[in-house]
């Protein structure tokens, strides 16, 4: 008994998963969530992306308290303050920090609203992926044989056509709107996921816990959920995140390309396309501001999402 | 063999009988179809085990054990299959049962304790949750409730201090901790029939000793049947009341345990005592026996141990059937170390 009563003991076989250090067994237990978040702003950069990443969403979540202007009410658009440079004074009397775009928008309302849209756009079809390409995966890898083959068939056959493509067929086909939009980016990423889960998921079917929780009697869907799924998380949370930021640079692609959303709801892609043709005749900040929010918000998450993947991954711990 | 079906068939014969066994197992055949070939893991194994009773099966790695006591839980995979034979769980043939029957006995009537208490517990579950978890999967019971019982699980297999225990992830637990918290699920639901797959094998000797001392009193203490697969006979000898020695996916020698040890009648079982180190022969050269495990596939007909054997003769082409030599000692040999024994 004296030997499993000292805790510190426990390290040296729990090397594999825990530092030594961690396998004090005192009255306060160390959930892996608290690690998890000391690990993760040891990094400065990470820190600042994500701090950076909270403030835009903030932003773009308080927008209509923040704004002057709102750029969805026509009402409040005025065609005479088009093409401001930045720091004008608008007709309804106030600066509009950002200048404005050809139709009169004040860009600084405008971005905030876009990204609104983006993120709104990027998050929720990367959450349907998610759950779709998640329950997918898992289905493959524990049901394996022909239904394993089936999926996995389904998806490299996805995965062989760029992501842009697929949902720049989808839009042309399906028409305009948010919905839409979001339905394509699902069909466009779900793949991704489904590819990352199954991977992880063979993995973790084959250890020893998944036959244990077998042994007693536990149900496949519980098995598959609670024991497998919670154990393939780290590398999903990481595709997740840039995935997000992927479909955020996908969405303002399509409707630069103008298959997006419509003029009147514009997201950032849509006002770094009206700001395209005055680029050459120096009116540099239409395309300019809504490019910088997007590539600051795209760059957050994937700094984030690197260091998720530093900190997630057992093989890069130092 | 015919009056032991009728026997198991009726179960108005069996209640009769005071000692009836838990679990009977019959010419059990567990094959894995490779593409190079059938594997015949198990190969005609029967045995049976009774109320209380410790039934140790050793056997070196490859011998079948494993897959013996995965076949009795129905959880071989493919392509692995029970080709034939019966399992009798309690009367109930589980061989011929449905997935929903199995899955409803497992970890309730029949629980299982693997070999490595580093990777049976899910690292991303606190103990508590697996245990309740274990609990509700098989009987209606509030959180609480299941709560109180994972914590005197753990209370009886001695563990120190189980309310923080049971708050703490598997990573902060020690092997020992671990397979201690491995056999307190096993006795959850208080099962008739724990199958502990080399659950000590982990863990070092210290360690060892105390958790063969938990579970046979656990045991004896709940009247829970057990068959404690092993390659360790040493292991084996201390803790079993009967033996059953397995060589390349058939039980080779069966027998009280003392009897075994003492008077092994298989020369396999001679060899395998042969080779196990001990005070008196301390300096010398360990006994071993010549060769290897035979692969599985493509065995030729008769004895596999033949190849090995120092008594193998032309006779061994033959598979030699089970016989009782002994009251209670089954062999399956065409040369018993029968002499000596009888000496």
């Amino acid at each position: 008994m004296s030997t499993e009563a000292t805790p510190n003991l426990a390290g040296a076989d729990g090397a594999a998963q825990a530092a030594p250090e961690l396998a004090e067994t005192g009255a306060v237990v160390e959930t892996p969530f608290k690690r998890f978040v000391s690990e993760f702003f040891e990094s400065r950069v990470a820190m600042g992306a994500l701090f950076t990443l909270v403030a835009i969403i903030v932003a773009a979540i308080l927008a209509p308290l923040i704004t002057p202007q709102d750029p969805y009410d026509l009402g409040q658009v005025d065609i005479m303050d088009g093409r401001l440079p930045p720091g004008s004074e608008a007709f309804a009397e106030y600066t509009m920090v950002l200048g404005s775009d050809g139709a009169g928008r004040d860009l600084y309302s405008a971005i905030l609203y876009g990204l609104r849209i983006s993120l709104a756009v990027g998050i929720t079809s990367g959450l349907i992926a998610i759950a779709i390409g998640m329950s997918v995966g898992l289905l493959a890898a524990y049901v394996g044989g022909r239904v394993e083959a089936i999926i996995m068939r389904i998806v490299d056959l996805q995965l062989s056509f760029p992501a842009a493509l697929v949902a720049l067929m989808l839009v042309a086909l399906l028409g305009k709107g948010i919905d839409k939009i979001i339905l394509a980016l699902v069909v466009a990423q779900w793949a991704y996921y489904a590819r990352t889960v199954r991977g992880s998921a063979l993995v973790e079917r084959s250890k020893e816990y998944v036959e244990a929780a077998a042994s007693l009697g536990l149900s496949h869907a519980r098995i598959m959920f609670r024991h497998i799924l919670p154990n393939c998380l780290a590398p999903l949370i990481v595709v997740g995140t840039i995935q997000t930021a992927h479909a955020i640079a996908l969405e303002a692609t399509l409707s630069f390309l103008g298959v997006g959303l419509p003029q009147t709801e514009p997201s950032l892609g849509v006002l770094i396309a009206n700001g395209f043709e005055y680029m050459l005749s120096g009116k540099y900040w239409i395309s300019v501001f809504p490019g910088l929010a997007l590539l600051i918000t795209i760059v957050s998450i994937n700094l984030v999402g690197d260091q998720l993947r530093d900190v997630l991954n057992p093989r890069l711990k130092r | 063999m015919t009056a032991v079906d009728e026997t198991m068939e009726n179960p108005e014969i069996q209640r009769d009988d005071e000692t009836a066994p838990t679990l009977v197992v019959e010419n059990l055949k567990t094959h894995f179809f490779t593409r190079i070939g059938a594997v015949k893991a198990v190969d005609d194994v029967s045995f049976s085990v009774k109320t209380g009773e410790i039934l140790g099966l050793a056997g070196e790695s490859g011998s079948g054990k494993s897959i013996t006591g995965f076949s009795i839980l129905g959880l071989i995979d493919p392509p692995g299959r029970v080709v034939s034979g019966a399992i009798r769980f309690k009367g109930e043939d589980l061989v011929t049962a449905t997935p929903e029957r199995l899955q409803d006995l497992r970890g309730n009537r029949i629980a299982m304790i693997f070999q490595d208490p580093m990777m049976t517990l899910n690292p991303v579950l606190r103990i508590d949750t697996q245990m309740i978890e274990a609990i509700q999967a098989h009987r209606k019971m509030d959180k609480k409730a299941a709560r109180q019982r994972a914590y005197d699980a753990l209370e009886m297999t001695g563990i120190p201090s189980p309310g923080e225990r049971l708050n703490a992830y598997p990573h902060q637990l020690s092997g020992g901790m671990r397979q201690r918290v491995a056999i307190a699920i096993a006795f959850l639901n208080e099962p008739d029939l724990i199958i502990a797959d080399e659950p000590t094998t982990a863990l070092d000797v210290t360690i060892q000793a105390q958790i063969l001392h938990e579970a046979q009193a656990l045991c004896k203490r709940t009247g829970t049947a057990m068959i404690w697969i092993t390659h360790d006979l040493a292991v084996v000898a201390g803790l079993a009341d009967r033996i059953a020695v397995m060589y390349a996916g058939r039980i080779v020698e069966t027998g009280v345990t003392d009897d075994v040890i003492d008077k092994p009648l298989h020369p396999y079982s001679v060899g395998l005592l042969g080779s196990v180190p001990s005070a008196n022969k301390r300096g010398e050269r360990l006994n071993q026996i010549p060769g290897m495990t035979p692969n599985l596939i493509g065995l030729p007909p008769g004895c596999a141990f033949k190849a090995r054997c120092p008594r193998a003769s032309d006779q061994c082409d033959a598979t030699p059937e089970v016989s009782e030599l002994l009251p209670g000692r089954k062999i399956r040999c065409h040369h018993p170390h029968f002499e000596e024994a009888a000496q």
